[in-house]
């Protein structure tokens, strides 16, 4: 339940167990917060001069980190706002401890004008305490065929520029792109599925899918886009970003391209890390993702590849899709499905069904310290001194249902759909001010 | 899949309510559908007359894909058990007027059906329609998903001629993989303990099938075989060209006389239909008595369906047997 924001008084967190990748903190402590920024992090119980009429609230042990940065949420607004709006998401990714996104391109229309940056921007500011940046398209309407206005776009505020859903598959087109874009330091993010190997698929390829008579996307799908874009990005020194790999070999691809020294980066939903194609059981569409969720090979690998620091980033891939999408059979139902409400949980919870060991530093920074770095988000993803105070608090232990009936999202589309996990927020902070309380 | 079990109804080795699926069924359920389709087979104009077991019974046959002979098939079944018979075609259905599958399977539902027999283009559909509704359902095709009276047929075709399955060397070959024929043969043979091989073009056989090896070329793929499954070109589920031309298939992958010669002397050639003379099969071998089960396959698929619908009128809910 979320209490009513706080005035921005004074507060003192304490007795927690601080994680700040940034600084390398990880121990018990105190957190002070004045005036809206951090004041002080000290690895006291209690911070020295304690002032009166700081609200004082004490973490009882409980992990204590930057609030969660997720650079893959779809929000609605414009045009598609009756699946998720800047209200819902704002509510919901507060909730879940995410503090800042990263929106994608793919509303109606497109954001491929400064105009449609300018309105994400104000429409977030005017709604949500949520920090909201947005990517826009590199082609214009997404169609992959005319470049966008990478600069007066970047001017505008746009952090980074990807065609969204669907990967820019003329290379010719996206290099050109590319080259162009260096000028401004543009950041180029691409899914990494080949739309001409990926069509018609519904699923990984493989025994599963052979077994349930459904059209399957092979690997090579990913890496032979992803191999082919960090050449281009080699050829032309094009920051580059390739959101949510789903394979063992994109993995080994990543971390040749970083051993080369290319300025390249990868994000990875959490839905990958905890979860592998078995879970679509019986053609189960919120379970349908894109790219698609393969093999526990390849879920292990993921998890070992966000454990070396080879992945740099998780995100939810938050997709709301109308349920009507969604309750037909497999082949025709959309991709995607819901993830802001189980982010921190899948990443952070102990205990949980799957099993991952990444270090709680390096989770901890996957989350927070690394997209912000990687999107050049100023003053996020830390808790330095006269840095804004964005923060949660959160139990990794709390157990909790999966309750739709409970749900913020507007959208049902969880593949934990009556579940029981281990880890809830209990506090989140922006600015300084308390916007989410678990009472 | 065959979903949860009925109440307790007798010492019954059939105890699912659907019948979606031949993957989870044990070879004890499997060989009792055969026999009992067996027992129809053998029956004589007395026999048949007598009985009607499904009189005041309603079968729905409901397709949104086209089909003449399973279609037709089940039709002949039922109303020879004395059912009140009602097909729905897809064109001219709420279907084509936009409406969602479960939305049909509710409004279907609230006639109060006994049986349901479905056909559907998407692998998975007719399980999820039987989710929905509260009478029986048989699936008569989903997508490339399963085909499972079909497989029935197949098999017991092919125990009335040989006396066995087990043991026998099977091949199917052609587009396995657009095929609800072939994954249902694959698991309903394997499971009586056949030894299979599919052959074909590489780029239609599966990914990965355990135990199973795949053979690209005919002759080797169908050498000393007892039994020959010829698939058709699965186009309506094809999005592109796996093959370059029909004649290349034919001249690669087609079974004539020649190719034939590879097969164990007394091998017997089936097909699910409809076949594609000239295509996948010569039109001698199509019209040869001595080797081909084609039409036997036809016949043996009403009882087959006569079998399943009976069952299914039989071990109804509100009949309680000790």
């Amino acid at each position: 339940m979320s209490g009513a924001p706080r005035s921005r008084s004074d507060v003192v967190f304490v007795n927690a167990h601080i994680v700040d990748p940034a600084s390398d903190f990880n121990a018990m402590g105190s957190v002070y917060i004045r005036d809206g920024t951090i004041a002080g992090v000290a690895a006291t119980p209690e911070p020295d001069g304690f002032p009166d009429g700081a609200r004082r609230i004490d973490c009882d042990g409980n992990l204590l980190l930057p609030g969660a940065v997720d650079t893959q949420v779809f929000v609605g607004e414009p045009g598609l706002g009756h699946l998720e709006s800047f209200a819902d998401v704002g509510a919901t990714a507060l909730a879940s401890g995410v503090t800042t996104i990263v929106t994608g391109p793919n509303t109606d229309p497109v954001i491929d004008n400064g105009t449609l940056v300018d309105y994400i921007t104000r429409r977030a500011r005017d709604t949500t305490p949520l920090r909201v940046h947005t990517m826009a398209t590199l082609t214009r309407g997404a169609k992959g065929q005319k470049m966008s206005e990478i600069g007066l776009l970047a001017e505008a505020g746009a952090i980074a520029f990807s065609d969204g859903e669907q990967a820019l598959g003329d290379a010719a087109i996206l290099h050109r792109i590319m080259k162009y874009s260096t000028a401004f330091s543009a950041l180029i993010v691409q899914p990494p599925l080949d739309p001409h190997l990926s069509r018609g698929g519904v699923m990984n390829s493989g025994a599963v899918a052979t077994r349930l008579g459904l059209a399957g996307i092979p690997a090579f799908a990913e890496t032979i886009l992803l191999a082919r874009d960090l050449r281009l990005a080699a050829a032309t020194g094009a920051r580059y970003h390739s959101a949510g790999i789903a394979s063992r070999e994109a993995v080994e691809l990543i971390a040749q391209a970083k051993a080369e020294g290319l300025p390249v980066s990868c994000s990875v939903s959490a839905h990958h890390l905890t979860l592998n194609e078995e879970a679509i059981g019986n053609y189960r569409t919120f379970l349908k993702l894109s790219p698609p969720l393969r093999s526990e090979e390849d879920r292990q690998a993921l998890v070992a590849g966000v454990a070396s620091g080879v992945i740099d980033c998780i995100m939810s891939d938050h997709c709301p899709r109308d349920p009507e999408t969604k309750r037909v059979p497999f082949e025709e139902a959309a991709f995607g499905a819901i993830g802001l409400e189980t982010l921190l949980a899948q990443v952070l919870g102990r205990d949980n069904p799957w099993c991952h060991d990444i270090p709680l530093c390096r989770a901890v920074d996957a989350l927070t310290q690394r997209p912000a770095d990687i999107f050049a988000l100023p003053n996020t993803g830390r808790l330095a001194v006269g840095v804004r105070a964005d923060l949660v608090v959160f139990d990794p232990h709390q157990r909790w249902s999966v309750d739709l009936a409970l749900w913020r999202s507007r959208t049902k589309n969880t593949p934990f759909e009556g579940h029981e996990l281990n880890g809830q927020v209990c506090y989140t902070m922006v600015g300084g001010t308390i916007v989410y309380e678990r009472i | 899949m065959n979903s949860s079990a009925l109440p307790n109804t007798a010492p019954m080795i059939w105890c699912r309510r659907h019948l979606l699926g031949i993957e989870g069924l044990s070879a004890q359920e499997i060989t009792y559908l055969l026999d009992r389709a067996e027992r129809w087979l053998d029956s004589s104009q007395e026999f048949l007359a007598a009985g009607r077991p499904l009189l005041g019974r309603t079968v729905l046959n409901f397709f949104f894909e086209e089909s003449t002979r399973t279609r037709t098939s089940f039709e002949f079944a039922a109303k020879r058990l004395g059912a009140y018979v009602i097909s729905a075609a897809q064109l001219g259905s709420s279907i084509a007027k936009g409406e969602t599958l479960i939305d049909t399977a509710t409004t279907l539902n609230a006639m109060h059906p006994d049986i349901l027999v479905v056909r559907h283009p998407c692998s998975g559909a007719v399980g999820l329609l039987a989710e929905k509704v509260s009478c029986r359902v048989i699936n008569a095709g989903d997508g490339r998903h399963e085909h499972p009276t079909q497989a029935l047929l197949d098999a017991l075709t092919i125990r009335r001629r040989k006396g066995r399955i087990a043991g026998l060397k099977i091949a199917i070959c052609g587009d396995v993989v657009h095929s609800r024929v072939a994954r249902s043969n694959i698991h309903l043979l394997h499971t009586l303990g056949a030894k299979l091989r599919l052959v074909g073009p590489a780029s239609l056989l599966p990914a990965a099938m355990d135990d199973i090896c795949c053979y690209y070329n005919m002759a080797e793929g169908i050498r000393d075989c007892d039994i020959i499954i010829m698939l058709r070109l699965q186009h309506e589920r094809m999005r592109a060209a796996y093959v370059p031309s029909l004649r290349e298939y034919f001249h690669f992958f087609g079974l004539d006389r020649k190719v034939l010669a590879h097969a164990h002397p007394d091998v017997l050639v089936m097909h699910p239909g409809p076949v594609n003379r000239g295509v996948e099969i010569d039109s001698v071998i199509v019209d040869d008595p001595e080797c081909s089960l084609i039409h036997q396959q036809v016949e043996t698929g009403v009882a087959v369906r006569m079998a399943v619908l009976d069952l299914f009128g039989d071990t109804d809910d509100a009949v309680v047997t000790l």
